[in-house]
C-alpha cells in the first residue's frame, strides 16, 4: 500500500487523464492499495467548480475503470478530490494550488508528500517545472517527498533531451523524476524478464549462435485521432521507436542484471543501449512512410494530410522502420529490425526472435517446402502470450513437414485480468519504486541511436513514402528487409 | 458460442473473436487461415465444407459473401467452439463495402500462418491477381462449381500462377495414382491414349492434358460414352493395353496385359473430402503447373487447327 500522499494532475481534462489515469487511481483504491490519506488535485484551464471536477472523475471512473464500481471506495476517494482552475503561467493559480495542498495535508492527512503528474504538451514542461519551483512546490520539507512524473516525448533529439533533463534536475532530484513509458508497466513486458531469467531452456539459444534476426513491431490500426497538435512534426520514430521499441530491444537483448533493483536493471539496459547503433548504411536500412486515404478494416479513412489540423505539405512520418545492430559478443551479426506505424491492419505489439535455419535437413526437397524456420514470439498486446513455432509432420502424408505453433496465452493460463499498465506505474510513483521507469541515461542513449537516422532523413529532405491506410506499410520497408534476405512477419 | 455483429468493422470482429476464444478456452494450435469467397446461394454448402475442413485442419475460416441490403455495411457472425476446433467467421458485405472486402480480411488473418483462399463456385479470371487471392499462399478454385466447367478450367490454365490449384486436379488424384502404378507394374511403350468422360466433365480434360504431358503421345477425349465423371482411360501400345473403365462413378474395372479383369474402388469424392485433402499441402504443386501448361498447349493447337493452320 502506498503511504499518505497527494497526486496533482496537470492537464486533467486530456484523454490520458480521463481514460487511463483517473480510472487507474480508482482501481488502485478498489484493490486497497491507496491509503486513507490520499488526495487528487486536478489542475486545468477551466472555470469549474469543485463539484464539476468531482463529476468528471466520477464519469471517468464509471466509464473506464477496470474493476467494478463500489460506493464505499468512491466515498473514500471523493473526500480527497480538489480542483484548481488556472493557466500554467498564472501565479495566482499556483499560489492557490499550494494552499490547496497545505489544506489537503491538514484535513486529509496526505503527509506533505506530493507527486506532480505533468500530462501536458512537451512545450509546456518548462513553464510547469519553473512554476513548481518558483512557488516552492518542489521543495521538500524534512520527512516528506516531492516527485514529478513526465510522459514522452523526452525531447525531440539528444540535445533537447539533455536540456529538458537539466531543467528538471534543477527542481527535482534524479531519483524523484519518473519518466513514464507505459509499455514497461505492462505485465507481458515484465514477464519478458521472468521468461528470460527464471527459465533454463531459453538462455542457451538467446544469442547469435541460434538467433538469426529479431523483429520488434508496434502497429496501431488507428490514425492520429485528434492528436494532430502533438503528433505533427514529431512522427512515428520519435513517438515510438525512441522510447517503447528501444526499451523493448534493451529488455530483450540485455544481460542478466544482478538484481531487479532500479540501478542494476538500468545498468544492464544502458550497457546494451550503448552497444547498439544505427546501421552503417542509413538509406538502405531505414524506411519512413505516411498513410494515405483508403479503406482500412472495412472503414473509409482519410489520409494523414487530410486529417484535421495537419498542414497539407507535412513531412511527418506515420510509419518508421530501422535496423539496429548491437556490437557485443552476444549479438554481433544479428540485426534487430524495429518498426512502428499508424493505420496498419491491426493493433499489435510483439517481439519476434527468428532462429537460424537447421544446418542440414535430411528430407527431400518437396517435403520441406512449406517449412519455415523456428521462431519465438513474445506477444505484448493484445492477446498477451508467447508462441513457439517449429516444424512437424503433416498426418496422412508420407513425409510432409509444416510449421505449427505452440502457444502460451496469458488470459488462459492466468484467469485473473491483468492490471492496467498505469495502475502499476502510478502505484510505483507513490511508492517511490523506480525499476520500471527509464532513467535519464537510457533516454539519452536511445536518442544517440535514433539521431543519425533522423538527421539523415532531414538531410535528404524527401517526403515520406506514402502507404495505403490498412496496409502493412511502405514498399521501402519491405525492400529494407529483402536486402538482408528477410521479410517482415505478418504479426 | 456464436456472436452476431451488424454494421461492424474489422476491429470489432477481432474483439469478438478474442472474447469468444477467452469464453470457450482458447483455440490455440490453429494451422492456417482459410478465406472462402462464396456466393449467397452456395453459403450452406460452403459452410458445411468449412466445418468439415476445420475438423481435419484446425483453422480460422473467413467465409465471405455479398449480401443484398441497400446500405453500405458489413455484418459478421463469429463462431468458436461450435463442433469444430477452430473459428468460423462469416462476413457479409453490402453496398460499397463489397469493393473493399480485402481491407477487412487483412486484419483478420492469423499471424504468420499460411493463408488459403478458396472459391467454391465462380472464381475470378486470374485468382493470383485478385485483391483477396493475392493474400493467399494457396488459391483453390473449383471448375466444377462453375456453370461451364471446361471453359472455367481453360481460363484457369491460361491464368495459372504458382500457388493455384483447381479441385479438378484433386478429383483426378486417384486416377493418376492408379494409372502411374499400372505403368510401373506393366511397363509398355504407350503409343496411344484415350480418355472418356461425361460432356461437361473438366476432370477428363485435365487428365487428358496430364497424360499427354507425361507420356508425350496423342491423347483423345471421347465425350459420347454413357456414365458420370470420367468413365474410362485406355493406355495402349502397338499390341497391348491397360484399360480402366468406370461407368457408375464408383467402382471401376481394371485390366492389364495377361491378367484377369479386376475391380477397383474409384469413388467420386465429395467436396468436403477433396478440400480437406487439398489442404494437406501448402506449397505450390509443380506437377499441376506442368499439366495446366500442357492443357494450354493442347488448346492452342486445337485453335490453330480450327483456323485451318497446320497443327
Amino acid at each position: 500500500m502506498a503511504g499518505p500522499s497527494a497526486l496533482v494532475l496537470f492537464g486533467v481534462t486530456g484523454d490520458l487523464a480521463r481514460k487511463k489515469l483517473l480510472p487507474a487511481i480508482y482501481d488502485l483504491a478498489n484493490r486497497g492499495l491507496l491509503p486513507p490519506g490520499f488526495g487528487i488535485v486536478g489542475f486545468a484551464r477551466r472555470d469549474w467548480a469543485a463539484e464539476h471536477f468531482t463529476q468528471l472523475v466520477s464519469d471517468a471512473v464509471h466509464e473506464h475503470a477496470r474493476t467494478e464500481f463500489r460506493e464505499d471506495v468512491w466515498k473514500q476517494l471523493q473526500e480527497g478530490i480538489r480542483f484548481v482552475p488556472g493557466d500554467l503561467g498564472d501565479n495566482d493559480a499556483f499560489a492557490q494550488l499550494k494552499a490547496t495542498l497545505t489544506d489537503l495535508d491538514e484535513r486529509q492527512g496526505t503527509g506533505g508528500n506530493h507527486a506532480f503528474y505533468l500530462s501536458v504538451p512537451p512545450k509546456a514542461f518548462d513553464v510547469a517545472v519553473a512554476q513548481l519551483r518558483r512557488h516552492g512546490l518542489a521543495d521538500r520539507p524534512k520527512g516528506s517527498w516531492r516527485r514529478v512524473v513526465i510522459e514522452k516525448p523526452f525531447g525531440h533529439d539528444l540535445a533537447s533531451a539533455r536540456q529538458l533533463e537539466k531543467k528538471l534536475s534543477r527542481a527535482f532530484e534524479p531519483s524523484s523524476i519518473f519518466r513514464i513509458d507505459h509499455y514497461l508497466g505492462k505485465e507481458t513486458v515484465q514477464n519478458l524478464l521472468a521468461f528470460r531469467f527464471a527459465n533454463t531452456m531459453f538462455e542457451p539459444i538467446w544469442n547469435r549462435n541460434y538467433i538469426d534476426h529479431v523483429q520488434i513491431t508496434m502497429a496501431e490500426d488507428i490514425g492520429i485521432a485528434g492528436r494532430a497538435g502533438y503528433y505533427d512534426g514529431i512522427g512515428a520514430a520519435r513517438d515510438v521507436i525512441q522510447n517503447h521499441l528501444l526499451q523493448l530491444l534493451a529488455l530483450t537483448a540485455m544481460e542478466e542484471p544482478a538484481s531487479f533493483d532500479a540501478n542494476q536493471l538500468s545498468m544492464e539496459k544502458r550497457k546494451v543501449l550503448a552497444a547498439a547503433r544505427a546501421p552503417a548504411d542509413l538509406d538502405a536500412h531505414s524506411a519512413r512512410g505516411q498513410y494515405s486515404g483508403g479503406w482500412a478494416g472495412g472503414v473509409e479513412v482519410p489520409g494523414y494530410l487530410e486529417e484535421q489540423g495537419i498542414p497539407g505539405d507535412s513531412r511527418t512520418d506515420t510509419y518508421a522502420a530501422i535496423r539496429v545492430d548491437i556490437d557485443n559478443r552476444r549479438w554481433a551479426g544479428v540485426p534487430f529490425y524495429l518498426r512502428t506505424g499508424k493505420r496498419l491492419p491491426r493493433r499489435v505489439t510483439e517481439v519476434a526472435l527468428n532462429l537460424r535455419p537447421a544446418p542440414h535437413l535430411p528430407f527431400d526437397g518437396t517435403a520441406v517446402r512449406s517449412l519455415g524456420t523456428n521462431a519465438l514470439v513474445l506477444r505484448i498486446q493484445p492477446d498477451e502470450g508467447i508462441t513457439l513455432r517449429f516444424g512437424a509432420k503433416v498426418p496422412a502424408t508420407p513425409m510432409e513437414l509444416r510449421d505449427v505453433n505452440m502457444d502460451f496465452g496469458y488470459g488462459t493460463s492466468f484467469a485473473e485480468t491483468s492490471p492496467e499498465a498505469y495502475e502499476r506505474l502510478l502505484l510505483d510513483v507513490l511508492l517511490g519504486s523506480e525499476p520500471l521507469f527509464p532513467q535519464a541515461a537510457e533516454v539519452e542513449l536511445s536518442w544517440q541511436i535514433l539521431d543519425p537516422v533522423l538527421d539523415r532523413w532531414a538531410e535528404k529532405g524527401a517526403p515520406p513514402e506514402s502507404y495505403p491506410s490498412g496496409s502493412w506499410g511502405p514498399q521501402s520497408a519491405s525492400d529494407m528487409l529483402a536486402r538482408d534476405g528477410f521479410s517482415w512477419r505478418r504479426p | 458460442m456464436i456472436v452476431k455483429l451488424s454494421t461492424t468493422n474489422a476491429a470489432e470482429v477481432q474483439q469478438a473473436i478474442a472474447n469468444a476464444r477467452h469464453h470457450v478456452g482458447a483455440s490455440s494450435g490453429l494451422v492456417f487461415t482459410l478465406v472462402v469467397v462464396a456466393e449467397l446461394a452456395e453459403y450452406d454448402r460452403a459452410m458445411e465444407a468449412c466445418m468439415e475442413a476445420g475438423r481435419e485442419h484446425p483453422s480460422r475460416i473467413l467465409l465471405l459473401t455479398n449480401g443484398r441490403a441497400r446500405a453500405d455495411r458489413m455484418d459478421a457472425e463469429v463462431q468458436a467452439g461450435e463442433g469444430a476446433p477452430g473459428e468460423i467467421i462469416a462476413l457479409k458485405f453490402h453496398g460499397v463495402l463489397q469493393k473493399h472486402r480485402e481491407s477487412v480480411v487483412l486484419p483478420l488473418l492469423l499471424p504468420d500462418l499460411p493463408v488459403i483462399v478458396w472459391w467454391p463456385g465462380r472464381s475470378p479470371k486470374a485468382p493470383g491477381l485478385d485483391p483477396i487471392g493475392r493474400m493467399g499462399t494457396r488459391r483453390i478454385t473449383d471448375a466444377m462449381g462453375d456453370p461451364n466447367p471446361i471453359g472455367a478450367l481453360e481460363v484457369r490454365a491460361r491464368n495459372y500462377c504458382p500457388g493455384d490449384t483447381d479441385l479438378t486436379w484433386t478429383r483426378i488424384t486417384r486416377w493418376r495414382g492408379l494409372l502411374a502404378a499400372a505403368l510401373d507394374a506393366y511397363p509398355m511403350e504407350v503409343s496411344r491414349v484415350g480418355v472418356s468422360a461425361a460432356p461437361e466433365n473438366a476432370a477428363g480434360t485435365l487428365l487428358a492434358a496430364w497424360l499427354a504431358d507425361r507420356l508425350d503421345v496423342p491423347v483423345t477425349v471421347d465425350r459420347d460414352k454413357p456414365g458420370v465423371g470420367i468413365t474410362g482411360v485406355v493406355l495402349g501400345s502397338v499390341d497391348d493395353e491397360i484399360r480402366v473403365t468406370r461407368t457408375d462413378g464408383n467402382l471401376a474395372t481394371f485390366s492389364a496385359p495377361g491378367l484377369p479383369q479386376r475391380l477397383v474402388a474409384l469413388p467420386r469424392r465429395d467436396l468436403n473430402t477433396l478440400l480437406a485433402e487439398e489442404l494437406r499441402r501448402l506449397d505450390d504443386d509443380p506437377i499441376y503447373a506442368e499439366a495446366m501448361a500442357a492443357l494450354v498447349r493442347r488448346l492452342d493447337k486445337a485453335a490453330d487447327r480450327g483456323r485451318g493452320r497446320p497443327a
